[in-house]
């Protein structure tokens, strides 16, 4: 019962935030927005316990992200940016790319949840938290591509460096 | 019922108290920190209101209290109201994972520490717009410093909260206290004393993390008057006010509670001393202060003076007192030791205020950057092997 008002609420957030984020004129409340979406998202992973995935989801993506974005932001002069059109022509790219998830969404309705092999959540009362399981699999099974995507944010932030420096 | 209490009503009464308390606490902990630098700058300090201006806080809330509210005319309203409740918030929803006590806490969850480092990434965007909302430009310079500083520091000191949990081996905030109390060290002191390199790493990024002496660039008067609160006045600044000591308050519980034994007693495992450090120690500490007041009360002259010091001198030896009692000191012992290693390091907090002159912008990014995020890599890197090779 209360998860399932929880759930609409953390989705009307990142849903209303997300349509908030489009259609604002300042690009700062916009971003403001941004901010309220994600941190919707956080609070349906949460309602899926996956509560380390919640706290790195608002650790990363709000401030992390959001704070150079805003960052940015305020150093651009806002005024002019105001003038200029407000939604760029890729009206068709967005459309291809909005019915392609609707599909996709009505095919998983038509056929039902139970054709599909679905993510187990980790379960409650479980001696192991859900840091551990994550720490467990991510070390384990998914070594790896793991490995991988350190190596490819170290060449981006040897390569911003790069970029940023004149002389080394 | 009973465990519809214990699930609701526990942690929605200590929600209440904690959000009415603090910010009588934190003018308490303004009044301290004046008459502190006050004793350093060999000068009295506070004395007009009240006994020794002991009731200087409240007077200050009321003052700003009923202070005219000034937005800027060319302000973005909507986010300069947003701004500090943010800030204020998130400081205060902090406070909803720290372990005061043994029971003491509104909730334990499992990833405490992850909630207090999530919540503190959001509270830098109330510092961020507030200074942008304010369309100021020592506002602006004021928040670009500030955010830029927390951005740098949140590394050093993640580095050093890592290795802590590393030692810990978990998130939640009462298991770290009890890995303490199992492997019987404080983890500043464990790994043969190598912990001690992320303790003080955390002591300093923590200094900065919440923008004071001598890292309190965003707001230096010389240059940027008051940073990115500059157009704040009244009851907005208030806010960002009782953010920035509510910050102070939790980054001092994350560094007792991970480094320093959180409400465990000095040597918790030695059952020769518990009588003195968990009876003698609060009861003659509370004692003297007790008597301090005493004497306080005969020095002054005004009649509600020597009236407010008698109560207060009562108060402590009756606290004192309290103590003594076997079954009430059961219950407060944890919060005692917890609150009184908290306050050990905000005294420090105001020590290094008076004592270093604030860096300047590059020697900061120097220090963060260069010093504290490679010693806290190394730390982590050697307390890692010197774990490997203990298990």
């Amino acid at each position: 019962m209360l998860d399932t008002a929880l759930f609409y609420i953390f989705a009307a957030l990142t849903l209303g935030g997300g349509v908030l984020t489009i259609t604002r004129r300042s690009a700062v409340h916009s971003a403001i927005w941004l901010i309220t979406s994600l941190l919707g998202v956080a609070g349906l992973y949460l309602l899926q316990r996956a509560e380390f995935l919640a706290g790195v989801q608002v650790i990363l993506y709000v401030g992390g992200i959001m704070v150079l974005f805003l960052f940015v932001i305020m150093l651009v002069n806002l005024d002019q940016a105001a003038k200029e059109k407000r939604f760029s022509g890729q009206k068709w790219i967005a459309l291809a790319c909005v019915a392609a998830v609707a599909l996709q969404a009505l095919w998983f309705v038509s056929k039902g949840a139970g054709r599909f092999t679905l993510g187990q959540p980790s379960i409650a009362g479980e001696n192991l938290g859900n840091s551990e399981h994550v720490s467990r699999v991510l070390f384990s099974q998914y070594l790896l591509p793991f490995e991988l995507a350190s190596i490819l944010l170290l060449v981006a932030i040897i390569g911003a460096v790069v970029m940023a420096k004149k002389r080394i | 019922m009973e465990a519809l209490l214990a699930t609701y009503l526990k942690p929605l009464v200590m929600t209440a108290v904690i959000i009415l308390l603090f910010p009588l606490i934190a003018g308490y902990i303004t009044l301290a920190e004046r008459k502190v630098l006050a004793d350093f700058q060999v000068r009295l300090g506070l004395m007009r209101v009240g006994p020794y201006g002991f009731l200087q806080p409240i007077a200050d809330a009321v003052k700003l209290l009923l202070k005219e509210d000034i937005v800027p005319s060319a302000a973005d309203r909507w986010i300069f109201w947003l701004a500090p409740v943010l800030s204020t918030v998130t400081a205060l929803t902090a406070f909803s994972v720290l372990p005061l006590g043994p029971n003491l806490q509104v909730a334990d969850v499992n990833i405490g520490l992850l909630v207090i480092l999530s919540l503190s990434s959001v509270g830098i965007l109330g510092t961020i717009l507030g200074g942008w909302a304010s369309n100021s430009h020592y506002s602006l310079l004021g928040s670009l410093r500030s955010a830029a500083q927390m951005v740098s520091y949140e590394v050093a000191m993640g580095f050093a909260i890592v290795s802590g949990l590393m030692v810990a081996g978990t998130l939640s905030m009462q298991g770290i206290v009890k890995a303490q109390f199992d492997r019987q060290i404080w983890f500043a002191f464990s790994n043969y004393g190598l912990m001690f390199i992320p303790f003080v790493t955390y002591s300093i990024a923590a200094v900065a993390e919440t923008n004071r002496a001598p890292f309190d660039l965003p707001e230096a008067e010389s240059e940027l008057v008051a940073g990115f609160h500059t157009e704040y006045s009244g009851f907005r600044w208030a806010l960002y006010f009782l953010a920035e000591y509510a910050n102070m308050f939790v980054v001092s519980s994350i560094a007792v509670t991970l480094f320093l034994g959180g409400w465990l007693r000095p040597f918790a495992n030695i059952e020769a001393l518990r009588h003195p450090l968990d009876f003698a120690f609060p009861a003659g500490l509370f004692g003297l202060i007790g008597v301090g007041c005493a004497i306080g009360m005969r020095r002054r002259t005004v009649a509600v003076d020597k009236g407010i010091m008698a109560v207060l001198a009562m108060a402590m030896l009756g606290a004192a007192a309290a103590f003594l009692v076997p079954m009430i000191n059961a219950a407060i012992i944890g919060p005692f030791w917890f609150l009184f290693k908290v306050s050990v390091i905000l005294y420090c907090f105001i020590w290094y205020r008076g004592t270093f002159p604030r860096f300047r912008y590059d020697q900061l990014m120097r220090v963060g950057w260069k010093y504290m995020i490679p010693i806290g890599m190394g730390a982590l890197i050697v307390n890692g092997l010197v774990l490997l090779k203990a298990r």
